[in-house]
């Protein structure tokens, strides 16, 4: 079964690397990234679909956790939360199919957002479940060009950011 | 001179500019303020402007003959002093050569920064000549990595570098920086503060977790301190020696913790895992109570890791919450500075001291008694042989001349285990070596770089014939600076862990371990202008190593020894601990 992290990230160079490079540096093969800017444009908010057992994936969420740039980790699978993945589906369909088509999109709540002779593109919002249901009605009808977003996720507790407070410069060495 | 960003390279107040500086001069401040002295590298083409600027400054380069041993130079001087060590290369080849030393010092949780430079911000990407995406390289090699992309943000990050190189867990981070950063001219001010949201430090340690490690501590009747180079890290000697004489627990400290409980202590008994001790290795196997304490279950100290402490609670203090249940799930977690979690512990086992003393003393007597007869069933092997220099009898007679008091560092291999078996360290951060990464050709820069930092210390290389010829270059450094080290070089004539492996796992089939054509010593030496001597008689050893010692300056003493030795007690990789060889083929089974 997948899961899904959400990592609140700042928005520096490398800062993507970084977090993949967890998943990466230990052979797991991301399923699915998302990432764009916050409210505060400083930062970023990551969605990675990941296959990771349940024991490295504490580990895994941990070792993200102790980035530089990673104000916070977390794992989605364990907490209430939605997700949601949009896909955008260009399918080609014959004259006859074009109501039919019509059809289906709506029984999915998508949304044609282009028309032509040739046939639609059709965009569509979902879990992921209900979007590849969706991708197979549509390759049903015709020949189909698909991309997907991958999942955005977000949590339905608040959970409380810890930021750290400045220190002083040579804060590091005051142990000696 | 004048580069088209420096106008705008500014972060001045109008009412205090700040000083007008080159980059260059700017991170020489920089070094200044976090209160470095030294540092090891070698310049290059994108240098070259930080190279001019050091010409002027009181801070001590220490040019070295290779990058890779300015990383490991810095990590001496690091492991010696506890004080960050600060290494510098060219881009491209130079920053390569720096990534074994990086990974090494990531491995063992040393403080390091890295400078390296950069060609021009215009060229990056182009494929520029010295060209390499050292960012991108080192990132997974470095506990956090920078590339400066004006001169604005060079003195912030600089300190946020050491600050976090220092600090919470140590490592080494790198810094890369473009030529013409290093050019640019910008109003420098001093940097007061460092905010990093993201970057947590763990100090205090759950109070209430404290109080119940302290009550198990007591309740147990067969305590073990698992102590590790979390103890030196966070400079908690003091503190550990308290813990173990309050509860008079028996302690083992890893390869990397060797001197954080003095080697001569009565509660000492030894380092655990591969090549541990048999009191050590059982010891961890019997108790009822394991209080690993800035340590991280490594494969090389647990061996099987369900077969090892299978009795054991544990309780696990470590500064990086990523290590606290990584491998074993403790009992009681404790993420936290150790030193701090010692402080407050003790405290806490002082207080119930009064009602807890009497529990469990019998018990823990009989604990003492187990230990002890181990350690005499089993010692480690110091045998002299008449006709040739055992290994085991170099390491003796130089534990016999350091008197657990000179730095020795060592390369990695056979040597390395019977330095860390037989010599006594009874002070903190006297014992050097690449402990997790296993780098060889560590040992004679890390000595330069132990020397630098510590030129009161008797300081000591013990290299294997395979290791000290990957560090060859460094013997001019030495010459040059006339450092007093001592390099033995324990000459087995092969590539000793290695051949161990093939003769007892591959049949003894000695594939491409064979070291042929070691350089005559004497005139090795000699060529860098000091005294080389090769020894390979037992009865001359000892006068050999004293020579060595005493005389002024460098050292190079080759100690011909038996070349078929094996190091035991041995656990095969992935055996329980308690299945360890004791000596040619013969398992030690546990009732």
């Amino acid at each position: 079964m997948l899961q899904t992290i959400s990592i609140l990230l700042e928005n520096k160079p490398g800062a993507l690397l970084r977090v993949t490079g967890v998943l990466s540096a230990r052979g797991y093969n991301i399923e699915g990234l998302t990432v764009a800017k916050t409210l505060d444009p400083e930062l970023s908010r990551m969605t990675i679909t990941v296959d990771v057992e349940e024991r490295l994936r504490t580990q895994v969420i941990k070792q993200m956790n102790k980035l530089v740039n990673v104000l916070q980790a977390t794992d989605m699978t364990e907490s209430p939360s939605v997700i949601r993945e949009m896909v955008l589906v260009r399918i080609k369909c014959a004259q006859e199919n074009r109501t039919a088509v019509l059809k289906e999109a709506e029984i999915f709540q998508a949304r044609v957002i282009d028309s032509s002779l040739e046939g639609f593109a059709i965009e569509a919002t979902g879990v992921t479940e209900k979007l590849d249901e969706f991708i197979d009605v549509m390759r049903s009808y015709g020949e189909s060009d698909v991309s997907r977003s991958g999942a955005v996720a977000m949590s339905l507790e608040t959970k409380k950011l810890r930021l750290q407070p400045p220190v002083p410069t040579g804060a590091g060495a005051q142990t000696l | 001179m004048q580069t088209p960003n420096a106008a705008h390279d500014t972060t001045s107040t109008p009412e205090d500019p700040g000083k007008l500086m080159t980059g260059a001069e700017m991170l020489l401040e920089c070094l200044h303020r976090e209160g470095v002295d030294i540092f090891f590298g070698y310049p290059g083409g994108v240098t070259l402007p930080f190279y001019d600027a050091v010409y002027d400054s009181h801070i001590k380069h220490i040019l070295v003959r290779h990058e890779e041993n300015a990383a490991f130079a810095a990590a001496g001087y690091a492991r010696a002093t506890g004080k960050t060590g600060v290494c510098c290369a060219t881009s491209g080849p130079g920053a390569t050569n720096l990534v074994t030393g990086l990974v090494d010092a990531l491995m063992d949780s040393i403080p390091l920064v890295a400078i390296t430079g950069q060609v021009h911000s215009k060229l990056i990407g182009s494929d520029a000549f010295q060209e390499a995406d050292t960012f991108g390289i080192t990132r997974p090699a470095t506990k956090h990595n920078f590339m400066v992309r004006n001169v604005a943000e060079l003195p912030r990050i600089v300190h946020e570098a050491f600050y976090i190189a220092s600090s919470g867990r140590p490592g080494p981070v790198l810094v890369d920086i473009p030529k013409d950063v290093f050019q640019a001219r910008g109003h420098y001010k001093p940097v007061d503060s460092i905010h990093l949201p993201g970057y947590k430090v763990f100090t205090e340690g759950h109070a209430g977790q404290i109080r119940r490690a302290a009550q198990l501590i007591w309740e147990a009747e067969r305590p073990m301190v698992y102590a590790g180079g979390g103890i030196l890290a966070g400079h908690a000697s003091e503190e550990l020696k308290e813990l173990v004489e309050l509860v008079d627990a028996p302690t083992v400290c890893t390869l990397m913790g060797l001197g954080g409980l003095s080697s001569s202590h009565r509660n000492f008994i030894s380092m655990p895992g591969m090549h541990g001790s048999y009191a050590s290795n059982m010891g961890m196997t019997e108790c009822d109570l394991l209080i690993a304490l800035g340590t991280r279950f490594d494969d090389r100290v647990t061996g099987q890791l369900g077969a090892f402490a299978r009795h054991a609670r544990v309780i696990h203090v470590d500064i990086d919450p990523a290590e606290v249940g990584k491998n074993r799930t403790p009992d009681i977690p404790i993420v936290g500075d150790v030193k701090r979690v010692l402080q407050k512990l003790n405290k806490v086992v002082k207080e119930f001291e009064p009602e807890m003393r009497a529990t469990n003393a019998n018990a823990r007597g009989a604990w003492w008694d187990k230990i002890r007869g181990w350690m005499e069933q089993h010692p480690y092997d110091r045998r002299h042989d008449d006709s040739v220099i055992r290994p085991q009898h170099l390491m003796d007679e130089i534990d016999r001349l350091s008197g657990g008091q000179a730095i020795v560092t060592s390369d990695v291999g056979q040597h390395q285990m019977w330095a860390a078996q037989l010599i006594r360290f009874n002070e903190p951060r006297l014992w050097v070596n690449s402990g997790g990464l296993g780098s060889m050709g560590f040992g004679v820069p890390s000595a330069i770089g132990a020397q630098f930092a510590r030129p009161d210390k008797l300081v000591i290389a013990i290299c294997g014939d395979g290791g000290f010829q990957m560090s060859l270059p460094e013997l001019s450094t030495i010459a040059t600076h006339s450092l007093p080290i001592k390099i033995v070089v324990m000459n087995n004539g092969c590539l000793g862990m290695v051949r161990q492996w093939q003769t007892l796992f591959y049949n003894n089939r000695l594939s491409s371990v064979a070291l042929e054509c070691f350089p005559d010593v004497e005139k090795l030496a000699g060529a860098y202008g000091f005294t080389g001597r090769t020894v390979d008689k037992p009865h001359e050893l000892a006068e050999a190593l004293e020579t060595a010692f005493r005389t002024p300056g460098p050292y190079l003493l080759n100690v011909t020894v038996a070349p078929m030795e094996n190091v035991y007690p041995m656990v095969p990789a992935g055996g329980a601990v308690y299945e360890m060889v004791l000596g040619p083929p013969q398992p030690v089974a546990v009732e």
